[in-house]
C-alpha cells in the first residue's frame, strides 16, 4: 500500500561524497520519473469504498433540514453522514481557532462548506447518492468585504466567540487585529519633501498544488485507524484529527503519501477527518480523492488584501515615515489568518529603514471561501503595495528606482517596526546591485528571418500581434520574508538518527515525520547526515507519526528547523559514536583522548587527517540511536497595542528584475525575463535552491498577470473553480529566471542557511507589475492585472 | 448510462436514430469534462472513433471535405495551404493534447461561442455535412448553422460527418486574445478571409456575441472601399482610415456580456484591434504574392 | 461493460467498467498503473498525458470504452518504449519489468524503493539529472509528452520545446529545469548516449 512508506536507501558515487553543499540528486527521483512513486490518490486497499462530500450549494445559510433517506436506500452505499453522526464531543477543528465544524452545523458559512458525507462501493456511486441528499436552506445576507462586515446590525458570521483573539478585536467579524507603532509618523510626516499615498487590492490567489487533496483511511483492529495522506504537517493533523474521532492519538496512525505539492494549501486539514469518520463508521477502508473543482473549495486560498499606504520622503532620498492599513479577507473560518496578519503587519513597509511608522492590519471574517496559508503569506500582500510605493516616490523624488531603494535599505543592524533589531546580514542594497547588473535579454527576440515567431510575443500561440503595440518595461523589487513559526510559537523538529553496520557498511537512518511536499527535503537530510557522520549510505525513514513532530514544511522553516534536528541528533549520535570508538581503542592511539576526533570517509579520524579507526570496527555489534527535539532561538508575541516585540527568528531577502513586453493595444503581457538575487545563507544543495527560486518566481508571476479566484459580491459564490478559468502559468508564459545565489552566513542558524522557499515569491509580482506600469505609463494598483485593466476597458 | 460503439457510419446513424438523445462522443475533449465534473449525465455515449470516414479529409476542386474527426494536429500540419485561416485557429485550440484528440465536429456539435474553429469556417465559407438515417444527408451553410448559445441547427437524430470548406483563393488570418499565451479558451476570436475571385472579404467572430457571427456590415462596407478604391487591382496599402472603420464595424458586430473571461467592452475593443491587425497582415500578404506573381508574369 | 486494450505491450481487460469512466481511471484505479496522473480531469494540465496508439493524449478525456482494441504507452512502459525505439524493431528482444509494478501499492512489504538499476529512458534520467523533478505530480504526464517530442523533433529550438510542452502545466519549476531536462536529453540522444 504505502509504497514510499518503505526506507529510501541513498548511496553516493565514489567520486562524491554527498554532503552538504553538493547538488547531490533526489532520492525519490527514479521512483517518480517511472510512475512508481505513490502519492495519496494512488492509495488502494482491497475492498476500499470511496468517500464523497456533499458540498453548501450557498455561500451563507441556516440548514433548515437535511434528508440523507434516500441516499441511504442507494444499491451500493454503506454510509451517509451528517453532522448528527459525528462521534465525539469535540466537533470542530482549526490550525489556531477551532472554528470549523467537521460538517456544516446548522448553518454554512461559505460556498463549498462540507454538509454531508457519503462512503460507497464506486465513485459513481457515491456521487449519485450524495446528489440524492436533500438539504433545505435559509439563504442569510452575505459578508463579503469589510464595509459589510462591520456595518451596523452586520450579521456575525461565528456569534459568541470565546478564541483568545475575540477579547482584543474591534469587531466580532474580525479575526485579530496588529497595530504596530514605532516613532512618531505623524511628525516625521511633516519633515517630508513628498509624500505619496497609494491604494491597492491583491486578488485571491489559489496554490493550485497539482496533486488534489486525497487519502487512504484504513480501520485497524484495536478500533483505530491509520491515515495514508498527503499533508505539510503530520501531527498537527493528529491533534485535530484524534478527538473528533473520539480517539486517542496513538490509535490515530498517520503515514506520509506522496504530496503533489503543497504551498500552504494543506496546512489546514481537507479529507482527513472525512476519511477516518466513514472508514470508521464503515469498517472499510475509504479513499476519497477531490476532483479539481472540488480541490477549490476543498483548500483556504492566499488572503485577498486591500492595503492602504502613505510613503513619505526627503528632497535627498531619506525615507520619514509609513502609514498603512491592510485589510486581509479571512473568508469564512479563521485558518492561519492570526498569523497572516502578524507577519503583514511587521513586514509591512519592506526591506527599508524607517524610524516612523504606523501600521494596522486586520483579517476579516466573511462568507467568502477561507482563506489561509499561502507561500510568503501576509509579506506578499505586503510587498506588492510597498515597492508599488517605493516606484512612486522615487519618480516624485526624481531619483533612480534601485538607488532610491539602495539608500533606503536596511542591513544588519537596522531596527524593525516591532523593535527588533536584525541581527544577521540583510544585503539589500546588494542584491538589488547584482539583479540590477545581470545583462539585459536581447530585444525583439521574436523576430526571424521567416517572419515573427508568435510564441515569443504577447499573446503567444493565439496570433494575436506581430509586434504591433509591443513596448518593453522593466520594473524591480525587493521584499522581505521572516523565515520560522513566529510571535512566540514553540517551533521544534524532532529527528531521529540511528547509525549501524549493515551488510559489512556503517549506515545512517534518518526518520523524521518532515513532510516532504517536493521542496527535497529529503535530499538535504541525507546530506546532513554524510557530512556529521562521514557514511556514503543514509536512509531516509518514511515521515510518519512514530517519530515527535518536525512541524511544518511552511514558512520557509523545514532545512532550517528540521535539517538543524536533524544536524543536532547527528551530533549527538557522533559523540556516542566516539565514545564507543574511545570505550574500545582509546588505548590504542593517545589522540582518541586529545584531538579533536571527526567521521569522515566512514572512518574516525583526527582534525589533522590521520585515521584513528574504521567505522565498521567501532560499530560492529552496537548500534546508536538518538532521538531529540531541536528548537531555534525563542520568539515573542508582538504587543497587541504597539506590536513591538521579537517576533521573529529569521529573515529572507530576495531581489528581482522583470522584463516585460506589452502588447498595449490589447493588454496582453509576454514577460521576457524574470532575474532573481537572492542570499541564502548556505545553499545545502545548490541545484534545490535554484528550483526553490525559479519555482517561487513563477508562483509570483502568476498573481501579476493571471491568477485570481473570483468570488461573486453579490452571493459570494467562487465562479471559476476550474483550471479551465482559473489560469496558471503554462511554460510558454514562464520566462528564463537567471538566478544569482549569494551566500552570507547566519551565525545563529545550522550551518549558515537562511530559509529560501519563500521570499522569491514576494518581489516577483511587484517586479512584474512595475515593469508593466513601466511600459504602459499606467498606474495599475491591482494584481493580477488583465486586458481590460491595460486598455482601459473594465 | 450506455457505451454505444458503432463500427461504421451507418451503424452510428442508426444508433442516433433508435437513441435521440445519445451524446456523441469523439475526441472527448468537451463530453468527457462534463462527465467527470458530474455536470452532464447522459443516457447514451455515441463513441465514434471506430467510425474511420470521420478521419479522413479529401481535397477536391473547390473546398475541402473535411472529416468531422480529423484533429486538429493534423489541419494546422497537412491543410496549412489549402485552409489556411483554419490551421491557423487549429494552432490555438488548447494543448498539443487535445489538438491530437479533437477536430471540427466537436466544435460544431457543442456549438459554443468560444469554439476555436468556428470564427474561421464562417471567414472561409463552409457547409456541414449532416446525415440521418431517416432523411439522408443535407449541407446546412455554415451561415444557418448556429442557432443559439450552445444550440446548433441538428436535428436530434442527424449526426456531423463532415466540413465543406472553401479552399483559400488569398490570404486568410487568425487571431484569438485569451489571457495566457497558450492553453486558454478564447476572450474572443476573430477570422478573415480575402477572397481575390469574388473580390470579397469574410470575417468570423467568436467569443463575442451569443454565437459565433460574420460582421456582416464591416465586410460589406471593406468590400464597397476596395472595389471603388480599385485596391484589388492597384494593390495599394489599405488608407488607415478604412482599416479603422473596418475595425469599428466589426467591434459593432459583437453582442458580448461581462464574464470571468473577460469584460463585454474589452471584446468589442478586442475585436476591433484583431480586425485592423488580420486585415493589415492579410492584405499585406495579397500585396506580396500579387507582386509575385506579377514579378513572374 | 468490458474493455480490452493494450498498454506498454500487455493486453489487458478491465470488468465491470462505469461507461462514464475515463481511460485514466481504469488505468489507475483497475490497472495498477497509477503513473499517469489525476490533476486537473478536465484536459488542461497534462499530467496524465499517454500515448494512445502513439499520439499523446490526455487520457481523462477519453472515454474508457474508447480505448477499446487500441494500444496505451504510459509512463510505467516508458523506458521499454524508448529502449525499443532506440533498437529499432525487436532488435533488442523485449522487457516486461514495468508492469510487474501492478500490484505495489498493495503490497505491504515493499522494499528497494530506490530505483538503484532501475533501466530509465533518456528523458527520464535527464529530468532527474537536470532537477526538473520536484514534487513530481506533472512529471510522468511532461514525460510522455517530451519523450515524443524528442522521437518528432531530435533537435528542438527552446520554443520549440515550449509549445510542445504548452499542455502540461508544473507549479513546483517555473518550468527552468524542464527546460534544461528537455535539452539534456536532446544533446544525449544526438551524441548517442
Amino acid at each position: 500500500m504505502p509504497a514510499n512508506g518503505a526506507p529510501t536507501k541513498i548511496t553516493q558515487g565514489s567520486q562524491t561524497k554527498g554532503g552538504i553543499g553538493e547538488s547531490t540528486l533526489r532520492p525519490d527521483g527514479t521512483l517518480k520519473v517511472t510512475g512508481e512513486f505513490a502519492y495519496s490518490s494512488d492509495m488502494w486497499h482491497e475492498d476500499m469504498l470511496w468517500g464523497q462530500i456533499l458540498r453548501s450549494t450557498v455561500a451563507h445559510a441556516e440548514i433548515v433540514s437535511i434528508d440523507t433517506s434516500e441516499a441511504l436506500a442507494t444499491a451500493g452505499v454503506y454510509a451517509v453522514m451528517t453532522y448528527d453522526d459525528l462521534p465525539a464531543e469535540v466537533k470542530h477543528y482549526g490550525l489556531e481557532i477551532q472554528d470549523t465544524p467537521v460538517l456544516a452545523h446548522g448553518k454554512v458559512r461559505h460556498h463549498g462548506e462540507p454538509v454531508a458525507l457519503v462512503a460507497a462501493d464506486h465513485p459513481e456511486t457515491a456521487r449519485r447518492a450524495a446528489a440524492k441528499i436533500k438539504v433545505e436552506y435559509r439563504e442569510l445576507p452575505v459578508i463579503t468585504d469589510e464595509a459589510s462586515a462591520t456595518a451596523p446590525g452586520a450579521v456575525l458570521v461565528h456569534e459568541n466567540r470565546t478564541d483568545h483573539h475575540a477579547g482584543h478585536v474591534p469587531h466580532p467579524n474580525i479575526v485579530h487585529r496588529q497595530p504596530i507603532i514605532r516613532g512618531n509618523a505623524a511628525e516625521a510626516a511633516e519633515r517630508a519633501d513628498f509624500v505619496v499615498t497609494g491604494d491597492y487590492y491583491f486578488g485571491m490567489q489559489d496554490q493550485a498544488f497539482l496533486g488534489p487533496e486525497s487519502g487512504l483511511a484504513v480501520p485497524e483492529e484495536d478500533g483505530g485507524v491509520h491515515l495514508y495522506i498527503a499533508t505539510q504537517w503530520l501531527h498537527s493533523d493528529l491533534r485535530q484529527i484524534a478527538p473528533v474521532l473520539g480517539l486517542p492519538e496513538d490509535k490515530v496512525r498517520m503515514t506520509l503519501a506522496g504530496v503533489g505539492g503543497a504551498f500552504g494549501g494543506r496546512e489546514d486539514l481537507s479529507m482527513q477527518i472525512h476519511a477516518c469518520l466513514l472508514a470508521l463508521r464503515t469498517g472499510k477502508p475509504v479513499k476519497i480523492v477531490y476532483n479539481r473543482f472540488e480541490s477549490f473549495f476543498g483548500h483556504v486560498h492566499r488572503h485577498p488584501a486591500r492595503l492602504h499606504y502613505e510613503h513619505g520622503a526627503t528632497k535627498d532620498g531619506k525615507l520619514t515615515h509609513v502609514k498603512c492599513r491592510i485589510v486581509l479577507d479571512g473568508g469564512a473560518y479563521a485558518s492561519a489568518s492570526p498569523a497572516v496578519v502578524g507577519n503583514a503587519s511587521s513586514l509591512s513597509i519592506g526591506p527599508y529603514e524607517v524610524d516612523d511608522v504606523e501600521i494596522e492590519a486586520i483579517a476579516l471574517y466573511s462568507n467568502n471561501p477561507p482563506c489561509g496559508a499561502m507561500r510568503g503569506f501576509g509579506a506578499v500582500q505586503a510587498c506588492f503595495a510597498y515597492e508599488a510605493q517605493m516606484d512612486k516616490l522615487a519618480d516624485a523624488v526624481g531619483m533612480d528606482r534601485v538607488e532610491f531603494r539602495q539608500l533606503n535599505a536596511m542591513s544588519q543592524g537596522t531596527i524593525m517596526p516591532t523593535g527588533q533589531p536584525v541581527d544577521s546580514p540583510a544585503p539589500v542594497a546588494e542584491l538589488l546591485r547584482r539583479v540590477k547588473a545581470m545583462p539585459m535579454p536581447p530585444e525583439r527576440q521574436w523576430e526571424s528571418s521567416e517572419g515573427p515567431d508568435v510564441r515569443q510575443l504577447p499573446g503567444g500561440l493565439s496570433n494575436t500581434t506581430h509586434g504591433e503595440g509591443v513596448v518593453r518595461g522593466v520594473g524591480y523589487a525587493v521584499g522581505i520574508k521572516n523565515v520560522g513559526f513566529s510571535e512566540g510559537f514553540d517551533d521544534y523538529s524532532t529527528a531521529k538518527v540511528r547509525m549501524e553496520v549493515v551488510g559489512g557498511e556503517p549506515v545512517a537512518t534518518v526518520h523524521t515525520a518532515m513532510a516532504e511536499v517536493g521542496q527535497g527535503g529529503v535530499t538535504v537530510h541525507a546530506q546532513i547526515a554524510r557530512t556529521e557522520l562521514g557514511v556514503a549510505q543514509v536512509t531516509i525513514h518514511p515521515a510518519d507519526t512514530q517519530v515527535g513532530s518536525a512541524g511544518s514544511t511552511s514558512a520557509s522553516r523545514q532545512t532550517y528547523v528540521t535539517g538543524g534536528a536533524v544536524k543536532n541528533a547527528c551530533e549527538l549520535v557522533r559523540e556516542r559514536v566516539l565514545e564507543i570508538g574511545r570505550r574500545k581503542f582509546g588505548t590504542y592511539h593517545p589522540a582518541w583522548a586529545t584531538a579533536e576526533l571527526l567521521l569522515e570517509g566512514g572512518k574516525v579520524v583526527t582534525d589533522g587527517g590521520e585515521v584513528l579507526a574504521d567505522l565498521v570496527d567501532v560499530l560492529e555489534g552496537e548500534a546508536v540511536e538518538v532521538e531529540e527535539e531541536w528548537r531555534h532561538r525563542p520568539t515573542e508575541p508582538f504587543d497587541l497595542r504597539t506590536g513591538q516585540g521579537n517576533g521573529h527568528v529569521q529573515y529572507s531577502f530576495a531581489a528581482h528584475r522583470a522584463v516585460v513586453e506589452v502588447d498595449t493595444e490589447l493588454g496582453l503581457v509576454k514577460v521576457v525575463e524574470l532575474a532573481c538575487a537572492q542570499d541564502v545563507g548556505k545553499a545545502l544543495n545548490p541545484l534545490s535552491v535554484i528550483g526553490q527560486i525559479q519555482g517561487g518566481t513563477t508562483q509570483g508571476l502568476g498573481i501579476a498577470v493571471m491568477e485570481e479566484i473570483i468570488v461573486d459580491p453579490q452571493t459570494a459564490k467562487v465562479r471559476n473553480p476550474s483550471f479551465t478559468d482559473y489560469l496558471l502559468p503554462t511554460i510558454l508564459d514562464t520566462p528564463t529566471i537567471p538566478v544569482d545565489v549569494l551566500e552570507l552566513a547566519d551565525e545563529h542558524a545550522p550551518y549558515g542557511l537562511r530559509g529560501i522557499g519563500e521570499a522569491p515569491t514576494l518581489s516577483s509580482t511587484p517586479a512584474v507589475l512595475a515593469a508593466i506600469r513601466n511600459a504602459t505609463g499606467l498606474e495599475l494598483p491591482r494584481t493580477p492585472v488583465r486586458p481590460e485593466h491595460l486598455t482601459g476597458k473594465a | 448510462m450506455d457505451f454505444l460503439r458503432p463500427a461504421s457510419w451507418e451503424e452510428a446513424l442508426a444508433a442516433k436514430a433508435e437513441h435521440p438523445t445519445a451524446v456523441p462522443i469523439a475526441g472527448g475533449t468537451d463530453v468527457m469534462v462534463e462527465i467527470n465534473f458530474d455536470h452532464r449525465r447522459p443516457e447514451y455515449l455515441l463513441d465514434l472513433n471506430r467510425v474511420g470516414d470521420l478521419y479522413e479529409w479529401e481535397v477536391g476542386e473547390e473546398s475541402v471535405r473535411l472529416g468531422a474527426s480529423v484533429p486538429y494536429t493534423r489541419i494546422m500540419e497537412d491543410l496549412r495551404a489549402e485552409l489556411p485561416g483554419l490551421a491557423l485557429a487549429s494552432h490555438t485550440v488548447a494543448s498539443p493534447q487535445i489538438r491530437n484528440r479533437g477536430g471540427v465536429g466537436g466544435n460544431l456539435g457543442t456549438a459554443s461561442p468560444a469554439g476555436d474553429a468556428h470564427p474561421a469556417l464562417l471567414a472561409a465559407g463552409a457547409e456541414v455535412e449532416v446525415e440521418s438515417a431517416a432523411r439522408g444527408s443535407r449541407l446546412i451553410p455554415i451561415d444557418d448553422f448556429y442557432t443559439g448559445v450552445k444550440r446548433n441547427a441538428l436535428q436530434p437524430d442527424e449526426l456531423i460527418r463532415a466540413v465543406h470548406i472553401k479552399k483559400a483563393d488569398g490570404p486568410q488570418q487568425y487571431s484569438k486574445v485569451g489571457t495566457r499565451n497558450a492553453m486558454v479558451i478564447a476572450v474572443c476570436a476573430f477570422g478573415l478571409a480575402l477572397h481575390p475571385g469574388t473580390r470579397t472579404v469574410r470575417t468570423g467572430i467568436g467569443s463575442a456575441a451569443p454565437t459565433p457571427v460574420r460582421a456582416r456590415a464591416a465586410e460589406e462596407f471593406l468590400n464597397a472601399a476596395l472595389e471603388e478604391g480599385g485596391f484589388w487591382d492597384n494593390g495599394k496599402i489599405i488608407t488607415p482610415s478604412v482599416a479603422k472603420q473596418f475595425a469599428e464595424l466589426c467591434s459593432a458586430a459583437c453582442n458580448p456580456i461581462d464574464d470571468v473571461r473577460g469584460t463585454a467592452s474589452y471584446r468589442r475593443h478586442a475585436v476591433g484591434v484583431m480586425a485592423r491587425r488580420t486585415l493589415t497582415w492579410t492584405w499585406e500578404s495579397y500585396r506580396g504574392t500579387r507582386n509575385t506573381s506579377e514579378g513572374a508574369a | 461493460m468490458r474493455v480490452n486494450f493494450t498498454v506498454n505491450g500487455r493486453p489487458q481487460e478491465a470488468d465491470d467498467v462505469w461507461e462514464g469512466e475515463s481511460l485514466l481511471y481504469v488505468l489507475r484505479e483497475r490497472l495498477g498503473l497509477p503513473g499517469s496522473k489525476n490533476a486537473c480531469e478536465q484536459g488542461e494540465c497534462g499530467s496524465c498525458t499517454v500515448r494512445l496508439d502513439g499520439v499523446p493524449v490526455c487520457a481523462c478525456l477519453v472515454a474508457a470504452g474508447q480505448a477499446e482494441g487500441r494500444e496505451v504507452v504510459t509512463v510505467e512502459g516508458l523506458a521499454e518504449y524508448a529502449r525499443q525505439r532506440a533498437c529499432g524493431t525487436d532488435a533488442c528482444g523485449t522487457k516486461s519489468a514495468s508492469l510487474d509494478e501492478a500490484g505495489r501499492r498493495q503490497a505491504q512489504g515493499t522494499d528497494s524503493q530506490t530505483g538503484e538499476g532501475t533501466e530509465l529512458s533518456p528523458v527520464q534520467q535527464a529530468f532527474i539529472d537536470a532537477g526538473a523533478v520536484q514534487c513530481g505530480f506533472c512529471t510522468p504526464g511532461l514525460l510522455v509528452a517530451a519523450d515524443e517530442m524528442l522521437e518528432r523533433n531530435p533537435n528542438p529550438t527552446d520554443a520549440d520545446i515550449r509549445e510542445a510542452l504548452s499542455g502540461n502545466l508544473c507549479r513546483c519549476t517555473g518550468y527552468e529545469k524542464i527546460m534544461d531536462a528537455v535539452r539534456l536529453a536532446a544533446a544525449r540522444q544526438s551524441e548517442g548516449v
